[in-house]
């Protein structure tokens, strides 16, 4: 390669690389303080923020209803995502630009912005009925699915641009109505983009706060509802046990994919 | 509209339009009804001298983390895109494995970094180089560093892909008629990289001017962003009107941006 990166260019690159890391390095030896607050532990190391984690209910609580609603979320936004998706590569509408635009304005309006309209949206509810309201794991859910259908759009939308066109005119051709050739034709062929749709738009409403914090207060605390209380005023170091779980799920997923990729990459020559 | 058509792009264009847009407009409404009826929301968004001096810090911060972000992120591309394999994974991993943690867990790690007990601060009195903590975090520079954090994976993944876009034929012939390194890197690499370098900037910048989960934990009440204000005006000392008319404002700046972003874009792909 002509332009190889010098010394200079890896050094600040190292260094850049650290910078990245550093914050969630620190944070595993915050979780072994056997202070209540954020520390370094020195010479005594312990356990106690684990045991708060397992002893006191609401974390368990608040994970339990951060899964619900990731899992009603993921599954609901999926599915309204490949409808809109399928629909604009079979029936390619007028003004598809537009529609898709519309479709895609929760992922690029600002999110305060998304909080603020969707909690004026779950208020207006609340008037009317108490399932589908303000500070309710209902209402949590359809504002989620608002917020990661975007996100689901755009990679079942990527996942078409790579079907054949001619595959579904051969369907047609010998007589398949639309729904046989949505089912039978489309949907086997991108399935591994609405697998990656279920996975993105879950994790992307595990860890959602910027909108749930508008959107709750006592009843439906999310597992980040919950972080966002601990680091808020006192900082609690049983924050810096449930960031190193979840840094260590992360980081392991993320190994392991790289690990498969790098041998698969050889095996293929 | 034929019936297939609704059955397929109805749900999801009914289900945005009844939670998103309509509710959207009801926000215009306050903005303009609330606490009375009138413009004044607006005249304190351009006149009230905390609001004012909100904004200018929002730009302002927002201005010198696009910055800072943008240059780190490019020096990582560099090395993703033509460093060996080794340097390559290395590079990869430090970028992916932040990206998918979430903002909070990302904010606090700064906070184990840089606050008056963290890693930071023990380490330097631990060597007897400061007698006193510094202050790191709960004013701009936390905040600041918790932003550059968190924005390099999206400014990196533009920008890589422009350099991926270079031809590797131009660098070759600069090199074949006696062109220095520094020389084929400023004036042929970086100006062939700009749509990338410019794409990334005005991602960063958009995403920077909603930013709230980090300032409100980095700068701890003391740097307020406009997205925090919004969040004070709301449960904090209610003013639902001011806050309505802030959202719109920072809809509309972000919508102008996003549509220079869209321009960009689409003159670097129709020449093609």
């Amino acid at each position: 390669m002509t332009l190889r990166p010098g010394l200079l260019a890896g050094c600040i690159a190292a260094l850049l690389a650290v910078f990245l890391m550093m914050p969630l390095v620190a944070v595993v030896p915050v979780s072994f303080t056997p202070t209540r607050f954020l520390s370094i532990p020195t010479d005594e190391w312990s356990l106690r923020h684990y045991r708060a984690l397992v002893e006191n209910p609401v974390w368990g609580q608040g994970a339990w209803l951060s899964v619900r609603v990731g899992l009603a979320s993921a599954l609901l936004s999926t599915a309204l995502a490949a409808a809109f998706a399928i629909g604009i590569w079979v029936l390619q509408p007028r003004f598809s630009g537009l529609l898709m635009g519309l479709a895609l304005l929760p992922m690029v309006a600002p999110p305060v912005v998304s909080a603020l309209t969707l909690y004026f949206f779950l208020v207006s509810l609340s008037q009317f009925n108490e399932i589908i309201a303000y500070d309710r794991w209902a209402g949590v859910v359809l504002a989620h699915v608002v917020m990661v259908s975007p996100f689901a759009v755009v990679l079942i939308s990527v996942g078409l641009t790579q079907l054949d066109r001619r595959m579904d005119l051969a369907a047609r051709s010998m007589g398949a109505g639309l729904w046989t050739r949505v089912v039978r034709v489309i949907l086997p062929n991108i399935r591994f983009s609405l697998f990656a749709a279920l996975f993105l738009t879950f994790v992307l409403s595990w860890e959602e706060i910027a909108v749930t914090l508008f959107i709750t207060s006592i009843e439906a605390v999310t597992l980040p509802r919950l972080m966002w209380m601990g680091l808020r005023d006192n900082i609690d170091p049983a924050i810096a046990a449930i960031s190193v779980l979840l840094i260590v799920v992360v980081a392991m997923v993320i190994l392991a994919k790289t690990i498969w990729q790098v041998r698969a990459g050889r095996g293929g020559g | 509209m034929t019936r297939r058509h609704a059955i397929l792009l109805g749900p999801l264009l009914l289900f945005l339009a009844a939670a998103y847009l309509i509710p959207f407009l009801g926000v215009m409404r306050w903005s303009f009804t609330l606490p009375e009826p009138g413009v004044q929301n607006y005249r304190a968004v351009l006149a009230d001298p905390l609001v004012q001096s909100v904004l200018w810090r929002t730009l302002r911060i927002c201005a010198l983390v696009t910055v800072i972000t943008v240059a780190a992120a490019y020096m990582l591309s560099l090395i993703w895109v033509r460093s060996g394999p080794v340097g390559r994974l290395l590079v990869e991993l430090c970028i992916l494995i932040p990206f998918w943690i979430s903002v909070l867990t990302r904010a606090f790690g700064w906070l184990a970094m840089l606050s008056n007990r963290g890693l930071v601060n023990t380490w330097l009195q631990g060597l007897g180089i400061i007698e006193w903590p510094l202050v790191l975090v709960r004013n701009e520079f936390g905040v600041i560093v918790g932003m550059v954090h968190f924005l390099i994976p999206f400014a990196v993944f533009p920008i890589a892909a422009s350099m991926r876009n270079v031809d590797e034929r131009v660098l070759m012939a600069a090199r074949s008629f006696g062109a220095s390194r520094t020389r084929i890197f400023w004036q042929i690499f970086v100006p062939m990289t700009r749509p990338g370098i410019l794409g990334a900037a005005l991602l960063v910048f958009v995403f920077a001017l909603g930013f709230f989960i980090t300032p409100a934990i980095l700068g701890g009440g003391r740097s307020v962003m406009v997205a925090e204000l919004i969040y004070l005006r709301l449960f904090q000392s209610p003013d639902w009107g001011l806050a309505a008319a802030l959202s719109v404002v920072l809809m509309v700046g972000v919508g102008a941006l996003i549509a220079m972003l869209l321009r960009q874009f689409g003159e670097r792909t129709t020449p093609r």
